[in-house]
């Protein structure tokens, strides 16, 4: 098993912690992992994405030419990541941010409203776990047992109160993601 | 699952080991991309357990010359940067290689010349095999490519610094820096007694005792016969550390018809483009220098009689293939290939870049 994934969108919308917590799911499900940044002067608004690796093997190239799974979240990170996405591959998207159709049909494209479903929570920190939800219903690569276990390890205690929240929001993605 | 593996930033990880190698000191400034060493020693304040000092300096060149004097009393010190701040401490980098001392500097190397970028580069490899600051003098450079061997490197840098009484670099680059990976940490070392510390290094300024003569730490020496004779005792060392401290990784070479050479963060790359030639049936090798000073030599010269071409695949305009022209001496076609400014080379680039300089040409 490996799977190559991007995560991209703006920042601020918990790209990278939502990446680290995948990273942390496949550490406590045994997988080798790697988790490679786009780092710089990234703030709230601007992209950031990261890349995660999941496999059985060690693992090469943290940078890769394309990707067995994107997940874009805003209209830029669809532009840069939608012809890198291998094919036969799996594309998901944020229906809030995007606004042009995904055009290509030798993959296959998903869509998680993970904005709207924040919102109708009154949670919207809740959004990156929303959409780990849905790629975990699509893809199951990593159990909920031990993604649970995954945010455990990279909260700090105190904020392991939000677990549960957190579960029902991966939990509240894996009902809505829908096929395009 | 065994308490010790962790998923870490490489920056993080060199933080760890050095807390766990029974480090005394470290002393650093801010610079992107390796200020998690500095943030996360001073999250652990190791202070509070081990004694270890964390210093934040007022400058790049207050931290260098904190570490000469650390590592003149025989304490395990050490400094961490990124490439303009390296060129700072280039000063005291040169004092520490004259004046025979231990210590660990790490280079988390981002895009130059000047202020550049903050993006991984490894166009610092010149300024740390080939001198750097002033006179002949080497560094032992250590190039990790995971964040196992970022852990791993911290140990193995001040184990060799103390056993031939040298500055040791690590040579990393912004991706090795930044991701996370999953690393084992090396087991906890006391840090040493004082007393430890008088028995292993005699040489060290750790206060007079009657018994003996004052240890003078210099690397001042106004008597140009006294002064050849310092730099010999230094090249008798340099070329004992090149007989004994060679080391390198191969990737698929046995049948090997042509070989990428890399080092740190572009070897894990080549390794994805070995994968891929394979695919396409052409059988291509990986030679990772972990070493970059001492060069894997000889271990390049033998493969210039095995293999049709060299490529050298490096984070900046060609710097490391000049030391594997030198080990192939003409023998074969030796090319470099690389990006610059920050810029991230992809494994299909690579491979193109192979076909076209080195299998087609």
């Amino acid at each position: 098993m490996k799977e190559e994934i991007i995560i991209a969108g703006f920042g601020g919308q918990g790209v990278l912690s939502m990446g680290k917590i995948l990273a942390y799911s496949g550490l406590m499900e045994g997988k080798e992992v790697t988790w490679m940044p786009s780092y710089g002067p990234e703030q709230r608004g601007g992209t950031a994405n990261v890349t995660v690796i999941l496999s059985d093997a060690p693992i090469s190239s943290p940078i890769l030419n394309q990707y067995d799974i994107a997940i874009v979240l805003n209209q830029p990170s669809l532009e840069k990541f939608v012809n890198k996405v291998k094919p036969g591959g799996i594309l998901i998207y944020d229906g809030y941010g995007i606004h042009t159709p995904v055009t290509r049909t030798d993959i296959q494209v998903y869509r998680v409203d993970a904005m709207d479903a924040a919102t109708e929570m009154k949670n919207e920190k809740a959004f990156n776990m929303i959409v780990l939800g849905g790629l975990l219903k699509v893809v199951p690569m990593v159990k909920l047992e031990n993604v649970l276990l995954g945010l455990k390890k990279s909260l700090p205690e105190r904020h392991h109160k939000l677990i549960p929240m957190n579960e029902a929001a991966i939990k509240k993605g894996m009902e809505i993601i829908q096929k395009v | 699952m065994s308490e010790e593996i962790k998923l870490l930033k490489g920056n993080e990880a060199i933080a760890h080991a050095a807390i766990r190698s029974g480090a005394d000191g470290y002393f650093g400034y801010p610079i992107t991309p390796q200020s998690e060493i500095l943030e996360t020693l001073m999250a652990e304040m190791p202070w509070e357990t081990t004694g270890m000092v964390v210093l934040q300096a007022e400058s790049e060149v207050a931290a260098i010359n904190m570490v000469y004097g650390g590592a003149a009393t025989g304490k395990r010190v050490m400094t961490s940067s990124s490439s303009p701040g390296i060129s700072l401490k280039l000063e005291g980098i040169s004092y520490l290689a004259g004046a025979d001392l231990p210590c660990l500097i790490v280079n988390i190397m981002r895009g130059g010349p000047g202020l550049g970028t903050i993006q991984p580069s490894q166009a610092d490899y010149f300024q740390t095999v080939k001198g750097g600051g002033h006179g002949d003098y080497r560094l032992i450079t250590l190039a990790p490519s995971s964040v196992q061997e970022m852990a791993d490197f911290v140990t193995l840098g001040f184990d060799l610094a103390f056993k031939y009484a040298n500055p040791v670099m690590i040579l990393a680059d912004g991706i090795v820096g930044q991701m996370m990976e999953k690393v084992t940490l090396p087991p906890f070392q006391k840090r040493r007694t004082e007393e430890e510390l008088r028995k292993e290094n005699p040489w060290a300024a750790q206060g007079k005792p009657a018994d003996r003569k004052p240890n003078v730490i210099t690397s001042l020496e106004l008597d140009p016969a006294v002064m050849e004779e310092n730099n010999n005792r230094f090249q008798a060392k340099y070329k004992k550390i090149e007989e004994n401290e060679v080391r390198y990784e191969e990737f698929m070479c046995d049948d090997a018809e042509y070989l990428l050479v890399a080092f740190g963060s572009s070897a894990r790359i080549c390794q994805k483009v070995v994968e891929l030639a394979r695919e396409e049936g052409i059988k291509l090798g990986l030679l990772r220098p972990i070493t970059l000073w001492p060069f894997p030599t000889q271990a390049i010269a033998a493969y210039a009689n095995k293999v049709k071409g060299m490529l050298s695949v490096e984070l900046n305009a060609g710097q490391m293939v000049e030391d594997i022209r030198l080990a192939v001496n003409g023998k074969i076609k030796v090319e470099h290939y690389g990006r610059l400014g920050g810029i991230i080379f992809t494994p299909d680039e690579i491979l193109d870049a192979l076909k076209e300089k080195i299998i087609n040409a």
